[in-house]
């Protein structure tokens, strides 16, 4: 069974943990690590895809320069998205040439293990089917909002990039980025009152990973210092 | 020469979108060297070249979406590569000039059918046989089923496109209008392009979201009420010069229709509410949407004069100016989109006579503004020119019955008809 090494970044930025992430997955390529999630929580940041339009940062330059909100041009596709504190990203680098050369698979997988982990905490979420990816819980209107973001590259079947699952991030950061009332609304666990310890989340969507790649996992969260020390020469 | 194609990147994937190309064509590249990168569902995958040699030939530009195993390249082998470029336009050039219909278009393509089977999926076997009967080599026809497959259709065309050749002499390349159209109109191969493909912006994509499932919530209806606008024209004309003088802004109609409105939101509670599951949100402020369309087609959106109820015609005027050139040059707030009850549209400004508008969520009505004309009316059996406009109010009927819907617009009107407020 191969191993699942689970590393978690702590808070970290979005530039620095980018650069730990290519760092992996140039290691994943060449067989020097196993398959690794790494969970990080970025201070507040915007990343915009290569295919994203300025013009769904709706917030002023000055503003979010105020309210402290980075801007990043990602080197990946798809639209613009905002992390933040209390929210949980996940970036698995996973070799899926070992697994199943399918992205929509994989993506499935992702959503499989985010809902598995929200039902754990009693939240009943799902996929809209054939719509855009992602996690959903259904509001009291029968309207969707969104609790867990997916946006995943792939470079000779090792993925990058990942999920990002809120916790209890403050909402109102999302509006920044597209007009409101234009957009499904977002909600994460806290809105929907469920206090979820990070630790906690981390492990169970680890464990739902590793039982949905076949993946021998140990339970054990390393430390980005303590993992750093183990790899220095 | 090397076709490249659209990898299939899952069982179940039949197409993907071609991001970025990481060559130019012209360019040296290795094997397995990242060659371009693509976009299935919403993940991004770099590919890899088959093999080394000159990228020759780039047949699909980023943003378009192809079926899997469609030809995004061609690639000349290590060896040709001097001549690269020649050899490159020969293959497919060649058969257009020459082909008659039935012609076999011979040694410039040599695609064994076996290898398009592999290549493009299982034929039907009517496209075998239409293929044998015609001489078609089916390597040169675009496949427009699932996966690129060819049907019987893609067939036809092909036959019309190559018929339609030998009439118009030397019929320029193949190369130029493949690219965009072989996702949506494969046979136009031969023929100039009749549609051209460009991706929705995120923006496109929320408002077509947002329509569809206002859409599906409301249940729309329309009423339409005309409006005698004369009394207010005069106001308007007897202030403007003053008013604009004094603020530094101009004045418009709209701060009179939203004062209207904002006051009989105040005696019709029901209209500045939402619905939540079984119950009814009334609202108590009166916060009214304005929606302004951005230049160049751009989009839309919806920002939010808040407690409009407590503003006169000047501070309604100044917000509406505020909020409007804010949306334009994007310095709204997210602050400036929340909370919105109900919501105006002044097509009117466009020239709209009056049009049906559809709902901001969650809110359950809006008022849509035709545009203001003088017309002949018949005022005590005499003919009288005055100023009129259409008032259309699109209501929630699930919430909103239609008389109700009818008082609240009479109210307006009785409001606009007989504005008694100060003006400056």
């Amino acid at each position: 069974m191969p191993k699942l090494d689970v590393v978690d970044l702590g808070r970290l930025s979005w530039a620095e943990s980018w650069s730990i992430q290519r760092d992996y997955v140039e290691k994943r390529k060449a067989g020097l690590v196993p398959d690794t999630l790494l969970f990080v929580e970025h201070p507040h940041v915007i990343t915009l895809g290569r295919n994203a339009s300025e013009s769904n940062i709706l917030a002023s330059r000055e503003l979010l320069a105020q309210l402290g909100v980075e801007i990043h041009e990602a080197d990946r596709g798809g639209d613009v998205t905002y992390h933040g504190p209390g929210q949980l990203v996940g970036y698995p680098i996973f070799d899926l040439a070992a697994w199943k050369k399918d992205v929509r698979a994989y993506v499935q997988a992702i959503e499989r293990a985010v809902i598995r982990t929200l039902a754990g905490f009693g939240i009943t979420a799902h996929t809209r089917n054939g719509k855009e990816t992602g996690v959903y819980v259904t509001n009291a209107d029968q309207s969707p909002a969104k609790i867990c973001a997916l946006g995943v590259h792939i470079s000779r079947w090792v993925s990058s990039h990942g999920f990002a699952l809120n916790l209890n991030p403050d909402l109102r950061y999302f509006q920044y980025i597209v007009p409101c009332g234009l957009t499904l609304p977002v909600t994460s666990m806290a809105e929907l009152g469920v206090v979820a310890d990070r630790v906690e989340v981390m492990r169970l969507i680890a464990r739902h990973l590793a039982e949905i790649f076949n993946h021998e996992f140990s339970n054990s969260i390393e430390h980005l210092t303590e993992h750093l020390e183990e790899t220095l020469p | 020469m090397t076709d490249v194609v659209m990898p299939q990147m899952g069982e179940s994937i039949v197409e993907g979108t071609l991001t970025r190309w990481l060559k130019k064509p012209g360019d040296k590249v290795e094997r397995d060297e990242l060659l371009f990168e693509i976009s299935t569902d919403k993940v991004d995958t770099e590919i890899p070249s088959p093999i080394a040699g000159i990228l020759a030939e780039v047949l699909v530009q980023e943003g378009a979406t192809v079926g899997i195993n469609t030809v995004v390249a061609r690639i000349a082998g290590e060896g040709a590569a001097a001549v690269a470029a020649p050899v490159a336009v020969a293959p497919v050039a060649a058969p257009a000039p020459v082909a008659p219909p039935v012609a076999a278009p011979v040694a410039a393509a040599p695609a064994p059918a076996v290898e398009v089977e592999s290549l493009n999926g299982p034929l039907s076997p009517l496209v075998r046989k239409m293929a044998r009967e015609y001489n078609i080599d089916l390597a040169q026809v675009p496949g427009s089923g699932a996966g690129s497959r060819i049907t019987k259709q893609d067939i036809e065309a092909y036959i019309e496109a190559q018929a339609a050749k030998t009439v118009a002499s030397a019929a320029p390349v193949y190369s130029a209008p493949a690219p965009a159209s072989a996702t949506i109109a494969p046979p136009a191969a031969a023929t100039p392009a009749k549609t051209r493909v460009e991706p929705m912006s995120i923006m496109r994509k929320k408002i077509a979201e947002h329509m569809i499932k206002s859409q599906t919530i409301s249940a729309h209806v329309t009423t339409v009420h005309k409006i005698d606008m004369t009394k207010i024209a005069k106001l308007r004309a007897r202030h403007k010069d003053e008013f604009t003088a004094r603020y530094g802004f101009g004045l418009t109609f709209l701060p009179f229709i939203a004062r209207a409105a904002a006051e009989a939101l105040r005696a019709f509670p029901i209209i500045n509410a939402s619905i939540e599951g079984d119950n009814i949100i009334f609202h108590n402020e009166v916060n009214m949407g304005i929606a302004v369309a951005l230049e160049g087609g751009l989009g839309l959106i919806v920002p939010v004069i808040k407690r409009a109820d407590e503003m006169n015609i000047v501070g309604l005027q100044r917000s509406i100016v505020d909020l409007a050139n804010r949306a334009r040059s994007k310095q709204l707030k997210p602050d400036d989109l929340a909370g919105g009850t109900f919501a105006l549209t002044n097509f009117g400004s466009f020239g709209s006579i009056f049009a049906t508008p559809m709902i901001n969520q969650p809110n359950v009505a809006i008022l849509g503004i035709g545009a203001i004309e003088k017309v002949p009316v018949v005022i005590d059996d005499a003919i009288a020119i005055r100023s009129q406009a259409h008032l259309a109010l699109t209501f929630d009927h699930r919430l909103i019955d239609g008389a109700l819907a009818d008082q609240f617009c009479q109210k307006i009107k009785g409001i606009l008809e007989n504005f008694s407020e100060q003006v400056l």
